[in-house]
């Protein structure tokens, strides 16, 4: 077990009372429930009251703020875009495209950022505005750290452009270090600072800058040292800090408002052309002489450090742990690894670390009513965990409207997720036949060319008619169309559906070779050769002869097949002896039927000359 | 295509409606209603774009789209029309139907009217009430005629308590939308693939006619009217088909188009350029069909049916794929000519001329633009008024353009 990285917090939860009673919790996917249980502690046997509701507890609270899901949003399309960029660029056009990736990120957060502030201050509730006030500052502190990162990792600059990049970065988070370029231009030479500061030209060479930089540094060592401006103590010390006189800089501290800036200071003015690696050293020393012994680093100069050292995984593990949501490791670290920066970090569980900051990401958005939906393409740029974290996740939507069904179904079936597509579809048909919404339920089983519920629905519907006498919902199986074939049970109610309307239409020589050939060919199930029988009752009746001695005699043979297999139930006396009652006059009736038909038949077909 | 403000709002849009001009009004759209679903509290909310003061350079109206007002809605929102001026009604998943009232002089919505038991599976009466997700609304002022998951349809009035008539088990599976043809009868689509007629007049509960396609039974989620050939009629399906009707000519679609590789959720016919037909679906993506036959270029495209579906379907899969550089900038337009498939039993009189249901196809194609810049989420609505076009996606965003034709 590793050691704790923090002090674990406390959350009090409201009516409960844990000193007397002990509570139940369970783990969910980003939750977690608890209650109270009615066994105490003295471990008497009595039952005590408790707290009758059951909390759902939850870390990550950022998922339900209103503004923040503009950023999830908006940041999902620029995953989706960066997911999307053509493998095969490589070099500078490669870089461009994951630097403007780094700065769409960036300026979601800032527009993010914006909004709260607007909020914030429109807040009629102090604690409210305090709330989004804090929040402000924490999308503050991760769009510093992912400029930093944006400059020391993906644009990766080198020696002379470093300290630019850094400067811009500090003037755009901090609004002071104006005023101290304000001081400095209005010095003595303010033609030879011009001059010497218009790199964006870029037309010199690193050595030619280093050159021209000794060369002013010298000159502004040889005025300290003459003595020039001994007169004034103000512009001395503004020489002392123009030669990167670390005591000198300091003095000025109110101006600066924290290390990092110092440290930007310092670099400019004592070695502008620092190289990316010999950072680190100016980093942890600027950061003691800053914080002097008085208060120890926050955790984002540590993350800062970090980033300074180049220790991305550090940066990673540090951020993880300050923020209460998966969401900027993740981009970040996605990012990071699109610009092949992380090696292949072995996790307990298999996978590296980009793809288990994703799935902790995308888990999170699953517990969410509403940005499931996002969680959906995250998980399936997770080669390793995603599909099959997908497929647990997926399944368990719940599913109030037909609508969010056919949105979960496509999302299953666009990934060949052909267990999940049944399970759905199965559920979502069940539930409407026991709403009696036959058609729907076929229509669902369809979907999913389950044939097993075909049947089932089938069965239903014959079941409907042996009780009523009469077909429900029409209009669905008169226009089942290629769907009949769907199952064998299905096929038969089309068909036998179709006899009836044969027979309505008086075509009984279509009709009586129909019911025939539902028998014979097995598709009708026993239970119903009964009633096919029974309607060929009246067919046998008719005056003119419609089923020929052939088809008599299949008849007859049916019959007798259905006769002979009948079991013994071990039913009531009285009940069995009423059944059998009219089972058999059915029997007599129908053998008489068939007798008669038979003998008209033969005679029909005997007298006929060379039919 | 100008000009597509885009805006997150932080729930997934299942209804956008412009609300409608007053007849003989010269302005264009300036409001719009939105409803949301998925989330724990659903809103109706009402947008402006209206002028806020700010003219750009070349004396437009800049900006995007600013909330005027929201209230709360209970379950999703399955459907929503602009009953009136004032008037929204909204069709809600729990199986209820509330009219809203918009007060301008506040700017405030509240509930004006509701019926909370319209749809529903086992009824109010019995223990085991189960309500119904209620999935389509159409209004013709005074009437207002409800379809739900129920297979049930309603016709409301408002101010009327109770249901002035209600065809219970109107159909066996689900009934996704409904529209007027001419006022006394309305078109039902349902997920078995079949519009059915009714008529309001007849006092039975059987279809006056039903229509079909053949082949398998693709449910139809959305279904239009042509604005002014009341017997022209447009469906969507859950295969990402578009297909055009004639209700009085036989039971088979005139025109089957291979559209979106998704559902398609909605479709409009423009109500004032009806040359013009709008479709968006799940695969994200908004269409723009031009069916107006002033097109310089002609070339003979005669197919068979089943070559001009290929056709159709390979021109498509260019349009519909997402790393097409003409689209990557806002200003693209890439558009394709395909032919529409005849069937062949369009037997359409020489006096109705719409290029719909036209059965020359070497004269007519039909021009397929999308309008979105890049493939979202699914789309999930979309409505037309003059030259403003709005549609709402579940990427929580909500895109306006106010220059359909340029």
């Amino acid at each position: 077990m590793e050691e704790l990285d923090g002090e674990p917090t406390v959350t009090l939860i409201p009516g409960v009372n844990s000193k007397k009673n002990q509570m139940y919790f369970d783990w969910g996917p980003g939750e977690m429930l608890v209650c109270e249980t009615s066994f105490n502690k003295k471990e008497k046997s009595e039952m005590v009251p408790s707290c009758p509701f059951i909390y759902i507890i939850r870390k990550d609270v950022d998922v339900y703020s209103q503004i923040l899901r503009k950023l999830f949003n908006e940041s999902h399309g620029i995953f989706l875009g960066l997911q999307r960029i053509d493998e095969e660029l490589t070099g500078k056009s490669r870089k461009s495209q994951l630097v403007r990736v780094s700065k769409n990120y960036r300026s979601v957060i800032r527009a993010c950022m914006e909004e709260m502030h607007q909020v914030a201050i429109a807040a009629k509730d102090p604690a409210n505005g305090r709330q989004f006030s804090s929040q402000v500052s924490i999308l503050s502190a991760m769009e510093l750290i992912w400029n930093l990162c944006e400059i020391l990792f993906i644009e990766v600059a080198p020696a002379g452009p470093l300290l630019l990049h850094l400067l811009d970065w500090v003037r755009l988070h901090v609004c002071e270090v104006d005023s101290l370029s304000a001081d400095v231009l209005g010095s003595e030479n303010p033609s030879k600072h011009d001059s010497f500061w218009n790199l964006p030209g870029n037309t010199q060479t690193l050595t030619e800058l280093e050159l021209k930089w000794q060369h002013w540094h010298e000159e502004c060592e040889r005025y300290l040292q003459d003595s020039t401006f001994a007169t004034s103590p103000h512009l001395e010390s503004l020489l002392k800090i123009m030669l990167g006189d670390e005591a000198a800089l300091l003095e000025q501290k109110e101006l600066l408002s924290n290390w990092y800036h110092f440290l930007v200071t310092r670099l400019l003015y004592s070695n502008p052309t620092v190289k990316p690696i010999d950072l680190h050293y100016y980093a942890q020393s600027s950061l003691d002489l800053f914080l002097g012994g008085e208060s120890s680093p926050e955790p984002l100069d540590n993350i800062l450090l970090a980033a300074f050292e180049f220790d991305i995984h550090q940066v990673i593990k540090e951020c993880s742990i300050a923020l209460s949501n998966w969401w900027f490791v993740a981009h970040l670290t996605d990012l990071l690894d699109h610009c092949k920066l992380l090696q292949s970090h072995n996790l307990y569980f298999g996978s590296n670390m980009r793809e288990f900051l994703l799935l902790e990401y995308a888990s999170g958005l699953f517990a969410h009513p509403s940005l499931w939906q996002l969680g959906v393409d995250y998980f399936d740029y997770c080669p390793e965990l995603g599909r099959v974290s997908l497929e647990l996740h997926i399944e368990r939507i719940p599913l109030n409207t037909e609508q969010k069904a056919l949105k979960v179904l496509r999302i299953c079936e666009q990934r060949q997720m052909t267990e999940q597509v049944r399970s759905i579809c199965k559920i979502l048909a069940m539930k409407a036949v026991r709403n009696n919404r036959l058609g729907s339920a076929l229509s669902w089983s369809i979907r999913a060319k389950d044939a097993a519920f075909a049947t089932l629905v089938s069965d239903r519907f014959l079941r409907d008619y042996c009780e009523r006498g009469c077909f429900s919902d029409l209009d669905l199986i008169d226009n089942l169309g290629p769907a009949m074939m769907l199952s064998d049970r299905l096929t038969f109610l089309g068909k036998y559906r179709e006899f009836h309307r044969m027979y309505g239409e008086k075509r009984f020589a279509d009709a009586a070779s129909l019911l025939l050939s539902l028998m014979t060919s097995r598709i009708a199930p026993r239970s119903f050769w009964m009633t096919l029988l029974t309607d060929a009752l009246p067919l046998l009746e008719q005056k003119q002869v419609i089923f020929s001695a052939e088809q008599t005699y299949e008849l007859m043979r049916c019959l007798e097949d259905l006769t002979s297999r009948r079991p013994v139930h071990g039913e009531s006396d009285t009940e069995q002896l009423q059944d059998d009652d009219i089972e058999t006059t059915k029997v007599e009736m129908l053998r008489l039927s068939l007798a008669r038909n038979l003998a008209r038949a033969i005679i029909r077909e005997g007298s006929l000359e060379g039919s | 295509m100008e000009e597509i403000y885009a805006k997150f709002v932080s729930q997934k849009i299942s209804k956008t409606r412009w609300r409608p001009l007053p007849p003989g009004s010269l302005q264009t759209a300036e409001t719009f209603a939105t409803g949301s679903w998925d989330n724990e509290e659903n809103y109706i909310s009402l947008w402006s774009i209206g002028d806020f003061g700010n003219l750009d350079s070349d004396g437009g109206f800049e900006g995007d789209h600013q909330l005027l007002c929201d209230i709360r809605h209970h379950g999703d929102v399955m459907d929503l029309q602009f009953f009136d001026q004032e008037r929204i009604v909204a069709a809600s998943s729990t199986g209820c139907v509330t009219v809203f009232l918009h007060h301008p002089n506040n700017q405030t919505l509240s509930v004006n009217q509701q019926w909370t038991t319209a749809h529903y599976h086992t009824g109010p009466g019995s223990p085991s009430y189960s309500s119904a997700p209620c999935t389509g609304v159409v209004c013709n002022n005074p009437e207002i005629v409800t379809v739900g998951e129920d297979g049930r349809i309603n016709l409301f009035r408002a101010d009327h308590k109770e249901a002035v008539r209600t065809i219970d088990n109107a159909d066996s599976s689900t009934l996704h939308a409904v529209t007027f043809l001419r006022t006394p009868e309305i078109l039902t689509v349902n997920s078995i693939g079949q519009l059915k007629i009714w008529d309001f007049r007849q006092q039975g509960n059987e279809p006056s006619q039903i229509l079909s396609l053949t082949g398998d039974r693709v449910p139809l989620h959305c279904v239009d009217r042509h604005p002014n050939q009341q017997h022209v009629v447009a469906t969507g399906g859950q295969d990402g088909m578009l297909s055009i009707w004639d209700v009085r000519q036989g039971t088979m679609p005139v025109s089957l188009l291979k559209a979106h590789e998704a559902e398609m959720w909605e479709v409009h016919f423009h109500p004032s350029n009806p040359e013009h037909l709008f479709t968006c679906s799940e695969d994200g993506s908004l269409w723009h069909w031009d069916a107006s036959t002033d097109v310089p270029e002609k070339s003979s495209l005669f197919h068979q049916e089943m070559s001009s579906h290929y056709a159709a379907q390979a021109a498509l899969k260019l349009l519909s794929s997402s790393n097409l550089p003409a689209w990557a900038s806002r200003g693209g337009r890439s558009s394709t000519f395909l032919s529409h498939s005849i069937s062949n039993q369009a037997n359409v009189h020489q006096s109705v001329i719409s290029s719909w249901l036209s059965t020359d196809p070497a004269k007519d194609r039909i021009e397929i633009t999308s309008l979105l810049p890049s493939r979202s989420l699914s789309v999930n609505t979309l409505d037309v008024l003059g030259p403003c076009l709005v549609c709402g996606t579940d990427a929580e965003a909500i895109y306006v353009t106010r220059h359909l034709f340029s």
